[in-house]
């Protein structure tokens, strides 16, 4: 009688340790799917494609792409909304930044558990390396997601598993522990070295990280965000703003989003009819989306600062046009700001 | 992005049932073509208008739950 194939879920985030746990485990005869968790901040996505100078680079998901190199399913799960919680509320804290990152890794494992409960699966892989980030991969935090995940002894971790003690599938002959691995600390040598192993030789290697969170730049307006609004809290909308164009906030009751270029302009359209908006009709100039409640002068001081991002920054006066969102629009004739008359401060 | 309400929208769908995604994103031009590669879907057409994308899906097999 043949034994019952294992099935483990791997949480896949386009990188490379996630690929290689997957594939470490493949390599033991375990079917193997993916999961990967949209939460809003992850810099994957259609954000990369915004930017007019960025359209020629190769657009790849490459959580898909990892998936596939691998031959394995990949199932996206929408988290938008649950995964509030864990920005604004972290138990565990956060990072250098806004980066809950132990109470982000415990969400995400216990709803890959979820998952495998639902699906009949019999354990869940993650591509952690001991001691290779300073929160949630550090020695005395891995047992904390374990358990407060709900996943306990199911949570295989392959690359390191030969640092922690053994799980479930290892007692129970799913895996052979000594085919896993003892990776630890920053080094990303083994990685390459087992990568090569496997014959990959293609794969992402994000700069800042894959998420938007571990940012300064990004959590800095999120921050002024949530200062703004006396509210830690955000919808979907705010926090794929705080990826696209300038952010100035010259008074405290609102701030103006100003598309940097045309890539951008046309991904704040897709806003327009949620935000006070106003654009330059007598110079070429970018679309601005006001942020916040305006009164009459706040609204022209949001015009001289529309202008002073047109062509005609230069001249005399700029025709804006302002339409509310109530689908009534007007001009106003305004001069523009100088250079001089934005204090640094006012950027985001 | 498209390809996860695409997802979502086929999870509830039926074998053999043809699916129409209206985008702009030019990234899901990459993302469904490998979606539907790696779970069992055909990709009928990908058609370009412009500044909106119309992608045509023809779903495979049966999707897993997803709590």
């Amino acid at each position: 009688m043949s034994a019952k194939q294992r099935k483990a879920v791997a949480l896949i985030s386009g990188g490379l340790d996630s690929m290689l746990a997957a594939r470490v485990v493949l390599e033991q005869g375990v079917h193997v799917e993916g999961i990967n968790f949209f939460t809003g901040f992850c810099v994957e996505g259609h954000t990369h494609a915004i930017r007019k100078k960025d359209r020629q680079r190769l657009k790849r998901n490459n959580a898909l792409w990892v998936a596939e190199q691998l031959g394995i399913k990949l199932h996206f799960i929408d988290v938008v909304d649950a995964y509030k919680d864990v920005v604004i509320n972290p138990k565990h804290g956060y990072g250098r930044n806004l980066n809950p990152c132990v109470d982000c890794k415990t969400f995400m494992v216990e709803k890959a558990h979820q998952w495998m409960c639902a699906n009949e699966f019999d354990f869940i892989v993650t591509g952690e390396v001991l001691n290779q980030r300073p929160m949630s991969q550090r020695r005395r935090c891995m047992p904390i997601v374990a358990a407060e995940s709900g996943a306990g002894d199911r949570l295989l971790r392959p690359l390191c598993a030969r640092h922690l003690p053994s799980t479930l599938p290892e007692r129970e002959g799913w895996i052979v522990r000594e085919r896993l691995h003892a990776f630890h600390g920053r080094s990303r040598t083994p990685q390459f070295a087992l990568a090569a192993n496997f014959g990959i030789e293609d794969y992402a290697q994000p700069a800042g990280g894959c998420c938007f969170l571990t940012d300064s730049n990004y959590t800095n307006k999120l921050t002024d965000l949530w200062r703004a609004r006396g509210d830690r809290d955000y919808e979907l909308d705010d926090i794929m703003l705080l990826k696209v164009g300038r952010h100035l906030r010259p008074r405290n009751n609102f701030k103006l989003i100003i598309g940097r270029e045309e890539g951008e302009n046309n991904f704040l359209e897709g806003f327009r009819n949620h935000y006070t908006n106003m654009r330059s009709l007598s110079h070429s100039g970018p679309l601005a989306l006001v942020d916040g409640h305006v009164d009459e002068d706040d609204l022209l001081l949001a015009a001289r600062l529309t202008a002073r991002f047109s062509q005609g920054r230069d001249s005399e006066s700029v025709c804006v046009q302002i339409n509310d969102r109530d689908g009534s629009c007007r001009r106003m004739d305004v001069a523009p700001l100088t250079r001089d008359d934005v204090p640094r401060e006012w950027y985001l | 992005m498209p390809v996860i309400r695409l997802q979502n929208f086929v999870s509830g769908a039926s074998s053999g049932d043809v699916v129409e995604v209206l985008c702009t994103d030019p990234g899901a031009c990459s993302d469904i073509p490998a979606w539907c590669r790696i779970n069992g879907h055909q990709l009928v057409s990908i058609d370009d208008q412009h500044d909106e994308l119309v992608i045509t899906v023809k779903v495979g097999g049966l999707m897993q739950r997803h709590p």
